[in-house]
């Protein structure tokens, strides 16, 4: 532990934290400083400039868990320390872990036995797992394609074109050519006919989303497992599903367990879900589970000595934090499955009254469907007005609330829409202040006429806004301190 | 959240009176393989988690592990505070972005990066230096695979040359991205990459050649300036453009500060970027490691990605997308709170402490100091003698006063060296350095009193007085290959696991 000498002695014990010397002095940018300072100063400099974040409960933005009980909150700092690839040094931790891959495994209706280990991988996230499922994929098709004699550099997938940019990672890092299906209006996610038409014998796999980001709807997996079936059939080739669930996989097992997408459908062979999503954990954790050991090559997998036992991994991110997996488990045995359910039925009712109050206005068409994720998308029905869906989404900023506008993926790409994710955390009382926010904001845009062209008022994006908002702030801050 | 479900049974409305280790959900068999059917309260469920969690190990007396496991309670309030932010909405959360492109351009300056002082440099942070890593070598490959594209020349077999001393995610981004990865066998007393050698085996294919600035077995830094040199004559001799990445995961924040002298960043010109653990010597939690470039020409722009991701454009070139923003606040935090002088306190007490305990291990006359004075502050020791007891019964019995100490065997050609390894963190204080040799002194002297289990199961031979050797018979030889087989199968995953 370092005690570095102060400057002055009097200087920390006389001075508040914005009176000493180290306010003043403009924070360090380019450079490490050359001296240490007192860690309140540290701390409250710090503090202080992260107050110009945006306030992640009112980020609708994001799929991606805001809050968690004040015991989990406990447990994540106690392990805050705890180095998760020490399997040896902390086994408790590990298999807390194994017992997350098992209970996600066996709610995706794996085909393992009830005390049967299954196969699979806590990641930092979906990125990871997708990436993990791909490798997976594109190995065991190299090998076929070895044992056959036939030549494997030219490896590719099918997708839509709706698919998270993750995929497209994939693609570019691990030189597998990339497929898309493109969507079309009124049909925002893959097509699975049309997925099937460009399969060819390169295919390493197709990968059908559960919970598009776009619109957050359902794609349909059964009739992608039966028209690849089929077509399997017909040329031998063993073309194999993945499932991105991303966001979908911690819903469709509580709202909708009738609807088959996962392994119970054969084709299916991996699937990747985010915990930080609908699993209800902060930013940091997502799995990937495999169908059987088959699915998963050896060669990939690096054996690890664990307590004299073999302990098989395959991650891309080696050291990191325990936190969030601890936290994983956390939910999983503090909710049960009535809990997930619960949480689940209440974001899918938020989502509807929200829906509700947007059709009431007038103005907008809904593209979200109600049996998917819980949000609402929605695109001005006229689109000839002075204005779009990126100022709504501008002018809501100054209510507090970030509510992104883009456009629908290409093939569509002339739609604009809003999206309002509605996470656990969201409540009806804030969905009731949302609704009537946006009511405002129509209000005021047909109140003044706006010149598509008049910025004055309107700073050109959100993150310019921002960062003026910041260089005031700290200018007027710098004012204050050189009293 | 909502959580609404009525007290309806009789049991149910004790439990909330029921004092934690009354109620039946202690009583219960825990859910290991099948999500529960019911929720619990959470009361009951923080209590379940914790006491299992009390079963691991305590990661401030875990030797084995360079990765920090102590932080202030200010910085610890300012991780609890942020997370729930996800770093990725860059958009939403300007100024946790902007405290990552300060860490970057901080680093940067600190590995003396040919850039202006106000200007931005290029890099990234990262979940690890094994995510740090393969970036790097994602970039050396597709820079490589252009230049040959170019060239007209076939582009299908890239390799990369490093030391057998490398960590596993070397192996990994080898294996996982389709590069071949040539090692650099080790030999007696010559535990890293020998840079004479590496250069030997650069052909057209190299995409780099990969350096280690504090290698994780015995904690010694490459002499990157010789292979700098080295290189640079070959690549006069043969035109072909080979660069050199450093894998500085321990060393980048040891060298800077103790030995800034030591040419090793970018200072040589054929360094074209450079990895360092945050987690490590930068004093922060698990889960931050950071990468910089030289220049923006050594990051192919086809491997950036611009997306428009809720809304707005974002650049990306990480591996991870959604992860939390803690660990990037608490790097910047440390580096605000310590500045150079703070981070170079510590490492002169690190430095203190090894030697401490280096002069302790010393002086007990039975081990060999295997790692060097300048390099990560830790200290690697074999037995002098190990014919009746292992280096891994040494770290077995003082698991049982608490330390964590592992034991490996070196790679190839080394592999009948085996080394207790203990790393000497910021919270390892002297206090702990001295008990500790206290308690190895204790562990050996029991060890002298138990009878020898060097039988054909469980020996491992270190190869010393070469009068023993020379009368070895031939049965007994093939018993110490066999021997050597087995022990190389079961620690050949602590290899991997050491970090």
């Amino acid at each position: 532990m370092v005690f570095p000498k102060p400057a002055s002695e009097s200087d920390l014990i006389l001075h508040s934290n914005f009176i000493s010397r180290y306010a003043k002095d403009s924070i360090p940018r380019f450079s490490m400083p050359e001296n240490s300072m007192p860690k309140e100063v540290a701390y409250q400099n710090i503090h202080d400039e992260l107050q110009l974040d945006a306030n992640p409960k009112l980020n609708l933005a994001s799929f991606v868990t805001t809050s968690m009980e004040e015991e989990c909150n406990k447990l994540i700092m106690e392990s805050i320390n705890k180095n998760y690839v020490d399997m040896d040094e902390y086994p408790a931790t590990t298999d807390l872990h194994n017992r997350c891959v098992n209970m996600i495994a066996r709610l995706f209706n794996a085909e393992i036995g009830e005390n049967e280990s299954a196969v699979g991988a806590g990641t930092v996230g979906s990125s990871e797992a997708i990436m993990l499922a791909g490798l997976a994929f594109k190995k065991k098709w190299q090998n076929k394609r070895k044992a056959e004699g036939k030549p494997y550099d030219k490896p590719n997938m099918v997708t839509g074109a709706n698919v998270q940019v993750c995929w497209e990672k994939f693609a570019r890092y691990f030189e597998v050519e990339l497929r898309e299906v493109k969507v079309r209006e009124d049909y925002y996610v893959m097509d699975p006919a049309k997925a099937v038409e460009m399969v060819d014998e390169n295919t390493i796999c197709v990968a059908a989303i559960l919970g598009s980001t776009y619109n957050g709807e359902f794609e349909d997996v059964k009739l992608l497992n039966d028209l690849l079936l089929e077509k399997n059939k017909q040329t031998g080739w063993d073309t194999p599903i993945h499932v991105d669930a991303a966001s979908g996989g911690f819903i469709a097992p509580f709202l909708y367990p009738e609807l088959e997408w996962d392994f119970r459908l054969p084709l299916v062979k991996s699937i990747n879900v985010s915990g930080h999503k609908y699993g209800l954990v902060y930013a940091g954790i997502g799995w990937v589970i495999w169908r059987t050991k088959e699915d998963l090559p050896e060669d990939l997998v690096f054996h690890i000595n664990y307590l004299g036992a073999d302990q098989p991994t395959f991650t891309l991110n080696f050291s990191k934090g325990s936190s969030q997996i601890i936290a994983q488990y956390y939910q999983l045995i503090r909710l049960g499955q009535e809990g997930y359910r619960s949480i689940m039925e209440d974001c899918r009712e938020n989502a509807m009254v929200l829906k509700e109050h947007l059709e009431e206005t007038g103005y907008f068409n809904i593209l979200s469907k109600d049996n998917g994720v819980p949000m609402v998308a929605f695109s001005l029905k006229d689109s000839s007005q002075q204005y779009d869906e990126f100022k709504i989404s501008k002018m809501l900023r100054r209510h507090g609330w970030v509510v992104p506008a883009y456009p629908m993926p290409p093939g569509a790409h002339h739609i604009k829409v809003l999206r309002a994710v509605i996470r656990a955390d969201f409540s009806r009382t804030l969905v009731e202040h949302l609704a009537l926010d946006i009511k405002n904001v129509l209000h005021e845009l047909h109140k003044i006429p706006l010149d598509i062209n008049d910025e004055k008022f309107l700073v050109d994006t959100a993150l310019g806004e921002h960062r003026e908002i910041i260089a005031q702030e700290s200018n007027k801050r710098q004012k204050i301190m050189a009293v | 959240m909502v959580i609404s479900s009525t007290v309806s049974h009789p049991d149910e409305q004790n439990e909330s009176i029921a004092c934690t280790f009354a109620s039946r959900y202690v009583r219960e068999q825990v859910p290991k393989f099948k999500m529960p059917e019911n929720s619990i309260p959470k009361d009951a469920a923080y209590r379940i988690i914790n006491d299992e969690l009390m079963l691991d190990g305590k990661p401030r007396l875990n030797l084995a592990s360079f990765v920090t496991t102590w932080m202030e309670p200010e910085c610890d309030k300012l991780i609890m505070d942020s997370l729930n932010k996800n770093y990725v909405d860059m958009d939403e959360y300007p100024v946790t972005t902007e405290l990552q492109n300060r860490c970057v351009n901080i680093i940067a300056h600190l590995f003396n990066a040919p850039i202006g002082s106000e200007e931005t440099a290029v890099g990234v942070g990262t979940v690890g230096s094994s995510e740090a890593i393969m970036l790097a070598g994602l970039a050396f490959k597709r820079k490589w695979q252009t230049k040959r594209k170019a060239e007209g020349k076939p582009y299908d077999k890239p390799n990369i040359v490093t030391g057998a001393n490398v960590q596993v995610c070397w192996e990994q981004f080898a294996r996982y991205f389709e590069v071949e990865l040539k090692e650099v066998k080790l030999t007696e007393d010559y535990y890293v990459m020998d840079p004479l050698k590496a250069v030997e085996m650069v052909d057209e294919n190299t995409i780099c050649v990969a350096a280690i600035l504090g290698s994780t077995l015995t904690g010694e830094f490459e002499d990157v300036k010789l292979l700098n040199e080295l290189l640079t004559k070959k690549n006069k001799e043969t035109g072909w453009d080979t660069p050199i990445h450093v894998d500085a995961a321990s060393g980048g924040f040891v060298a800077p500060f103790l030995y800034p002298d030591l040419l090793w960043d970018f200072r040589l010109p054929l360094v074209k970027s450079i990895n360092v653990s945050g987690h490590k010597y930068g004093l922060v939690y698990p889960g931050i490691g950071w990468v910089v470039w030289r220049h923006k020409a050594d990051l192919p722009d086809d491997l950036v990605f611009h997306i428009n991701y809720l809304g707005s454009d974002q650049p990306t070139f990480t591996l991870n997308f959604s992860k939390g923003s803690s660990q990037i606040i608490a790097q910047y935090y440390q580096f605000i709170r310590l500045g150079f002088e703070g981070y170079k306190n510590v490492m002169e007490n690190c430095l203190a402490n090894t030697r401490t305990l280096k002069e302790g291990i010393e002086k007990t006359g039975r081990f060999k100091i295997v790692s060097k004075d300048i390099g990560v502050p830790l200290v690697a020791f074999s037995l002098k003698d190990s014919s009746k007891h292992t280096v891994f019964e040494i770290a077995d019995h003082l698991r049982k006063y608490g330390w964590i100490v592992p034991a490996y065997t070196m790679p190839a050609d080394a592999k009948h060296i085996a080394v207790l390894r203990v790393v000497i963190r910021e919270d390892f204080s002297c206090s702990l350095a001295e008990r500790l040799v206290s308690d190895i002194e204790k562990v050996v002297n029991l060890l002298d009193t138990l009878p020898s289990s060097i039988n054909s199961k469980d020996a491992h031979v270190a190869v010393i007085a070469s009068e023993t050797s020379e009368e070895v018979k031939k049965d007994i030889t093939e018993t110490q290959a066999e021997i050597l087989r087995y022990w190389k199968k079961l620690v050949d995953g602590k290899r991997v696991g050491a970090c």
